[in-house]
């Protein structure tokens, strides 16, 4: 259950082994969490999560196995997760993502389908059976990690921020929605943060490590607001960034 | 039915749940039968006691009723009664409640839920210890307990969450006054340490006592309190005036703006709250509403906490852990947490309920805003030190106590574990607040 101050004791994580999640869930079990569903594709690395959860004070870390390139899978992964919660569940976070190799990818039509499949298609069927669960539940909050890459789109990086696009406004007017319900959904939208996803990137204003993510996101998860920025000060960067003309933005992003 | 938004007073962790209203005992067991269930009355706890999101939650105020009153106190009500109501029948015809929290707008099944006390505590006990009887629905059946029928059961319902069933009718012994009126005498001490010291001298040679202390003033004036203590008026006029208190006169009309109250308003609160305290005054007569029940007053209160709300702590410790009061008020007085006036009182032995709040020593209750990022923590640091000493917190007031921690403050848990499952075996019967400290 949510306590007072917000603390979730159990939670279910899709896309349990990125490092952004794991940043949050170690965060997460130091604080209240005892049960934590870590769901994903790669078992190993899940347990290698599971493991750190429980050093930070979970009790309970089931492991759940899902191929995020097949939206069809969704439902019974995310019944799964709820079911190995053996609970009421207070927070779903929604990690699934793939950052792929847009030069690649964007001569391929399967890599474009499995890009779009694994950043939108698969996470909005998540959140589709998400939401039915939680409504049920009369309470519950969810977490998508989107991008600030979904604000304004890319041109050298239009299959990724499309996808996150797709998922930030679908997921923002899905908050909208369920207003007056008791479920809360939150949108965090990190700028280009240090990790396994990242490495090799030319390095980018304003990046940061998982911890700080996970520092922003504790707090934003403690005062509920609808959309988490990190570092905060992206919100300001970005707002402005939306409205430059159009070649001047092209100077600025891409170059 | 009907889907709401429920909370507890403290406007934390809210849910929602059908909310029906049964008006007899057949009602609340066809109720009984969904999963999961529990009992809400006026909504006086603090935190997730009476609610159970996406579950049926039975509003108690359809079970009414109250029958005359024998010669020697004992009267029937129903569980759905406010003690403002039992107050307003009853002190007319010269009875009063045995026991009253701070408030009147708490209902009887409510009151034996959290087992209730009041400022006479080291007097009288607490609410449970003056109910000779009560009918309670369970999921498995209706059954009538007391101290001498099934006796395990009875216990376990006062202090018990509404865990162990619905309490539809209770059987009461009131109090006989002879008038309307409290005499109350004041103190006011710069020290925890003196009103302390006072309230160990002092407090069995008067019916009522409390103190409220200053948590927000450090160094030499650190713990400065106001004592205030009374007894019932006595009245030898054949006709003596007995009026049932008011209702609230004020209300506040919607949530205050975030932050109004924050460390420099309480910190003038508490200042002005002080400085209006006579140094010492006997005798003074107040009547029964504003001795008891100052907050009823303005209707709503809670809201001017703003939309994150707040919670209340409040535990209790042996006298021989004495120092744990201090500790705790050090400690809230050093994070500068905002704090409202807490209020300080010695409570008698406890009973047998196995959930029952109260144990004899002291009991300390702090409101504390909702906001601040370092308050989780140093609540649970205060858990810590409190169950180290062998006290406990009051359920009734939780709404962020870690799971693990329930067992060291409730050491008879497992036994009340054993009694809610006879008569619950599928657990229909739960609460968030169930859910969250894993009581069922």
């Amino acid at each position: 259950m949510d306590n007072a101050f917000s603390q979730p004791q159990t939670v279910v994580v899709l896309g349990g082994s990125s490092d952004i999640a794991r940043a949050i869930t170690r965060k997460l079990c130091a604080e209240r969490t005892r049960t934590v569903v870590l769901a994903g594709r790669d078992g190993t690395l899940l347990e290698r999560a599971a493991e750190e959860a429980r050093d930070f004070g979970a009790t309970k870390c089931p492991v759940v196995l899902f191929d995020a390139t097949d939206p069809l899978g969704a439902e019974a992964a995310v019944d799964q997760c709820f079911e190995a919660a053996g609970g009421q569940v207070d927070l779903v976070i929604v990690a699934v993502g793939l950052l792929g190799n847009q030069e690649r990818d964007q001569v391929d039509v399967d890599a474009t389908l499995a890009m779009m499949n694994v950043n939108f298609t698969w996470p909005v069927a998540a959140l589709t059976r998400v939401r039915t669960h939680l409504l049920d539940q009369g309470r519950g909050r969810i977490l998508v990690i989107s991008s600030v890459a979904s604000v304004r789109v890319r041109a050298s990086a239009y299959l990724y921020g499309g996808a996150k696009a797709g998922l930030d406004r679908l997921a923002g007017a899905l908050a909208d929605s369920l207003r007056g319900t008791g479920v809360q959904l939150q949108l965090l939208r990190p700028g280009v943060v240090r990790t396994r996803m990242t490495e090799g990137l030319a390095p980018a204003p304003f990046t940061t490590g998982v911890n700080e993510v996970a520092d922003v996101v504790m707090k934003g998860l403690a005062d509920g607001r609808p959309v988490i920025w990190s570092p905060p000060l992206l919100r300001y960067v970005f707002t402005a960034l939306r409205h430059l003309p159009g070649p001047l933005w092209r100077m600025v992003m891409d170059r | 039915m009907n889907r709401q938004r429920l909370t507890g007073w403290g406007r934390t962790a809210p849910s929602y749940a059908h909310v029906v209203r049964p008006s007899s005992d057949e009602e609340v067991a066809h109720w009984l039968e969904s999963s999961p269930v529990i009992a809400r009355g006026l909504g006086r706890s603090y935190g997730d006691a009476a609610q159970v999101g996406g579950g049926v939650v039975l509003d108690n105020r359809g079970l009414r009723g109250m029958g005359p009153i024998s010669p020697d106190g004992v009267v029937s009500v129903g569980a759905g009664l406010s003690l403002d109501e039992v107050i307003a029948s009853a002190l007319p015809q010269g009875w009063f409640v045995p026991v009253t929290p701070g408030t009147r707008q708490v209902s009887v099944g409510g009151a034996i839920a959290a087992d209730v006390h009041g400022k006479n505590h080291h007097r009288d006990g607490s609410f449970g210890d003056h109910v000779l009887e009560m009918h309670l629905v369970t999921p498995t059946g209706e059954r009538t307990v007391s101290p001498t029928v099934d006796p395990d059961l009875f216990w376990a319902t006062l202090g018990g969450m509404g865990l162990t069933g619905v309490v539809t009718r209770v059987t009461l012994r009131l109090m006989r006054v002879s008038t309307d009126r409290v005499l109350v005498d004041t103190d006011r001490f710069d020290t925890l340490d003196a009103v302390m010291s006072a309230m160990v001298e002092g407090d069995d040679s008067y019916r009522y006592s409390v103190a409220w202390v200053d948590c927000m003033t450090r160094g030499r004036s650190m713990g400065r309190a106001i004592l205030t203590r009374g007894e019932h008026a006595e009245s030898t006029e054949s006709s003596p005036l007995l009026r049932a208190p008011r209702s609230a006169l004020l209300k506040v009309p919607f949530s205050a703006p975030p932050g109004l109250l924050n460390p420099l308003s309480i910190r003038l609160f508490n200042e002005a709250w002080f400085r209006k305290a006579p140094r010492q005054r006997r005798e003074e007569s107040q009547t029964l509403g504003a001795f008891f029940h100052p907050l009823d007053g303005v209707a709503d209160w809670n809201r001017l906490y703003g939309p994150r709300g707040f919670v209340q702590y409040q535990f209790a410790v042996s006298d021989a852990h004495a120092d744990t009061v201090v500790k705790a008020i050090h400690t809230l007085s050093e994070s500068g947490v905002p704090s409202f006036l807490a209020v300080l009182k010695r409570f008698g032995p406890g009973n047998s309920g196995p959930l029952s709040f109260p144990m004899a020593g002291w009991t300390l209750a702090l409101d504390l805003p909702v906001g601040p990022a370092r308050l989780p923590g140093v609540l649970d640091d205060l858990d810590d030190l409190v169950a180290d000493a062998g006290g406990r917190i009051y359920l009734a007031k939780d709404a962020r106590l870690r799971p693990e921690r329930l067992r060291a403050m409730y050491p008879r848990l497992d036994h009340f574990l054993e009694v809610k499952n006879r008569v619950d075996p599928e657990g229909h019967l739960t609460s968030d607040l169930a859910r969250r400290l894993l009581l069922s």
